[in-house]
Order: C-alpha cells, then structure tokens, then sequence
C-alpha cells in the first residue's frame, strides 16, 4: 500500500492534531499561540466536534465556562483557531497512524475526489473522542433504534427529526438531556427506562424530563423491539438485583424510534495501533491509553487527550487538550520548561476542580490510577 | 444487560454474525476479540468493530467467566475507517 512503500512524503508539520474537537481545537490553540505551526485532521465538513450539538448551558464555575453553551465555546474555539493560523483539514479522516509519527489521511467527500495524503508531524495529538455503546436486546437492529448521541446530531446539527414516539433507555446525563432537547425539537419521549434503581445523571436535568410528564421507569430495560422494516413497538420489563428480566413484568410501549444512551467507549485505535499503552477502566468507558502529566503517551511525541484517553465531558477534554498544547509548545522549544510548569500547573488546578463533587470524583480517581500506571510503566522500562 | 442472549440474536450487524456464532467460536477455542474475528469475522465490517466490539467482549466474558480486564481490545489496523481503492490509489505521494 501507498504509504508503506518508502515514499517520500510530501507533508510536513511540526504538530498534527487529529480530530477537531474540544480537546484537539484546544490543544491546537495552545500550541499556536505559542509559535509552533498546526494542523488540525477533521472527519466532518465542521470542526468543533461535539460541541455543536451541545444546546445546553454548561456547568462549573465560571473560569470553566460555566452557564455557556457548547455552541458558544464551539465557536469561539473556531475562530480563535483560525486567527492563530491554525491550519485545519475538513473532511479528513485519518485512516492509520505509523511509524515515524506518520498518519495517512483520506479527504473528500462523496461528491468529490477523495485522496489519501500522508502527513507527518513531530508531534502528534490524538484526539478522536469517543463511539457510543450499544445494548443489545432482541430486534436492536432494527431501523429506527439509534445511539442518544445521533439522535443529538439529527436534531441539534442536521435538524431532522428521528422519530415522534421516543423511548430513551440509559438515564445518565445523555439520556436526560437527549430526552429534554428531543421534545423540545418537537418529538415525545415516550418514557425513559433506567437499569439501574437510581437516575445516573444530574437532578436538575432529570427533574426536567419528570416535570414534562416523562414516565421513568428505573429497575427497567428493553426486552424487545419489534416492527417490519421499523421499529413499531418496544417490550420493557423490570429487572431484579442481578439485571435479570422479572417474568410477567413486561409492558409494551408504541415507539417510532429508541435512543440509547448506554455510555461511550474511547476510540483509541490509531494510539493503539501506534503501540500506545493501554489499560482497561470501566470508569473511563474501556481500553484507553496511559498518559503522563503532559498528556503524552508511551509513544514519545503522541499525545492523547479528551475521550480518547478515558470518557469524561467536554470542558474535561478542553483542559487536557490545553495541557497537551502547552507541553508540546514547550517541547518544541517555543516557551521555557518554566513557562510550560507555572501555565501547566493553572490547568491541573482547573482540571481537578472539575473532577470533584459526587459525579467527579470517581473520574478523578481513574484518572489518578491512569497516572500511577504511567509512572509505573515507565518505572518498569527505566 | 445481560438478558435475552438468544443465539439467533445479531450482534455483529456488518457482517451479520450472530449470539450462537460467536458462542460456537468460543467452543471452538477463541479467547478474545481477534479469535472470534478469525473465526466469524464479526467485526471485519465497515465499522471495524466500533459497534460489536463491547457486545463480543461481553459475550467472551459471559462464557469465559473471566473479569472485563482480561478481555482484551480488538487489533486495529489501517485503514480503520472504509476507504475506496480509488482514493488510495490517488494519493498524492511520489
């Protein structure tokens, strides 16, 4: 294939940052407004990732942008990118990730000419985010049945309904809020079921979806979708202590379209296909790559940041993108180490802010695991 | 999540392999993710795994009773998005 035949190749950059959302703009703007020259790879005709799906105000406090809307921060990130240089690659998708920090890039659409261009970065920022989980029940295949987070691209991004009969199933902070901006596009959530005896996310959303008169049914899941070509009918049904189905419990909802809100699991295949180190934490969504303080993984000059590196929220992914633009800046020689320390020192403070409190503080001990594991790996080599 | 593992039930839905599939790749000696990939193929799909994988391990787990860390992730190779030959073919490199 092309880009093993010992080509010479074309493109070079001193960082690439693959993926061009939150925390990829971010890590971009940092290192450009430090001197160093980006690129930013990006799958879809707009950057910003999920940013711009994301209606809702954020919460925190202020310095974390709290009370902002994604599509705000989304925004600014853009134009702030663009004013620094910041090159940026619609449509870009990278297909693989090699040796000598070497990515090959495919850009295009279907209605033009699609090529596939290899570009080389000294420093290379992975930042690909996440796919959504799906459960599996009899029928999960059936049209109409989505991730909560497509459902989210078809109202907020592409303005398409999927359905008028919503059933929601997962009651973390995706499924509420999903459930809340779908009847707000005009749609009804049938009901929310919840496996779980308690709602996963924040109170405030779910009080939201209760107060419209939402059914949430918690200690429930999904037997069964049925319909001809389309999902007509969802079965759902209590569970006991172990997840089991209680026979006799099942209830039969009419249904145009079921949104799953299950959780998201890192899309860490160029860092693993690239030898990063990976460990398994079911709090960060699965396998994910181990990385240093400077977001650097075990491959030296590849930086992992946002979901990739374990699934959190996007003004998460915002501060490790900006550690990971900082590091590299200093790096490259374009501040001082000291510099890099008294900016990097600032973000851990904001980062560990927002991994505290009830819904953080699990996040913030993987995350200080991830941490140790580095340490011990390197430890191991040395 | 672990009800109804009916084995006419699809998991891999890119390649159309199902519940009973992977449990006989299982019976058969896979032990991870690529064993039933050899096997079956699921996962060798346009996806690439994005959507079975979680639903594979789980099923490895059920069956292996082995803990989630001992289920490894997939292998990824390039390309790990679909591409046409034609776009390969068109590349810009000398």
């Amino acid at each position: 294939m092309a880009w093993e035949s010992g080509v010479q190749f074309m493109i070079k950059k001193e960082v690439v940052v693959i993926g061009g959302g939150p925390s990829g703009m971010a890590a971009a703007i940092e290192a450009a407004k430090r001197g160093a020259e980006v690129l930013v790879i990006d799958a879809n005709e707009k950057a910003g990732g999920q940013l711009f799906k994301q209606i809702h105000k954020f919460f925190g406090s202020s310095e974390h942008g709290a009370g902002v809307r994604g599509i705000d921060i989304g925004r600014d990130l853009l134009k702030e990118a663009e004013e620094l240089g910041v090159e940026v690659w619609l449509n870009s998708v990278a297909i693989g990730l090699f040796a000598e920090k070497q990515i090959a890039v495919e850009t295009g659409t279907d209605d033009a000419e699609k090529i596939v261009r290899v570009v080389e970065g000294e420093k290379i920022v992975i930042a690909c985010g996440a796919s959504e989980n799906v459960v599996r029940f009899q029928g999960w295949t059936l049209p109409g049945i989505m991730g909560a987070g497509a459902a989210q691209t078809m109202i907020n991004a592409n303005r398409v309904l999927p359905g008028k009969k919503i059933l929601m199933v997962g009651s973390g902070n995706v499924g509420l809020i999903v459930s809340y901006q779908l009847m707000q596009a005009g749609a009804d959530v049938v009901a929310l079921v919840e496996a779980a005896p308690n709602i996963g996310g924040y109170v405030v959303h779910a009080s939201k979806i209760a107060r419209a008169g939402v059914p949430i049914y918690t200690r429930h899941t999904v037997l069964e979708a049925r319909g001809e070509g389309r999902v007509k009918e969802a079965v759902i049904c209590e569970v006991d202590g172990k997840w089991q189905p209680v026979p006799g419990t099942e209830k039969v909802i009419e249904v145009d379209a079921i949104a799953i809100a299950a959780g998201l699991k890192p899309l860490a295949e160029l860092a693993i296909m690239n030898g990063c180190k990976t460990k398994f934490d079911p709090i960060l969504g699965g396998w994910a790559p181990l990385h240093d303080e400077n977001m650097e993984s075990s491959c030296s000059g590849i930086y992992v940041v946002g979901d990739v590196t374990g699934v959190e929220e996007a003004n998460t992914a915002l501060e490790e993108g900006r550690l990971a633009g900082v590091a590299i800046a200093a790096a490259l020689g374009k501040i001082t180490a000291e510099e890099a320390e008294t900016e990097k020192k600032k973000i851990w403070d904001r980062l560990d802010g927002l991994r505290s409190g009830p819904h953080g503080e699990a996040r913030m001990k993987a995350k200080d695991r991830q941490l140790a594991d580095f340490r011990q790996l390197s430890a191991a080599e040395i | 999540m672990s009800q109804n593992y009916d084995d006419d039930m699809l998991v891999c839905r890119c390649e159309e392999i199902t519940v009973g599939e992977i449990r006989e790749a299982i019976r058969q000696g896979a032990r991870d993710v690529t064993g039933i990939k050899r096997r079956t193929r699921a996962g060798m799909g346009l996806c690439q795994g994005r959507t079975c994988e979680k639903l594979v391990q789980a099923i490895l787990r059920q069956e292996l009773c082995n803990a989630p860390e001992e289920i490894s992730a997939a292998t990824p190779r390039p390309p790990v998005r679909p591409i046409t030959f034609g776009a390969l073919g068109r590349g810009e490199v000398e």
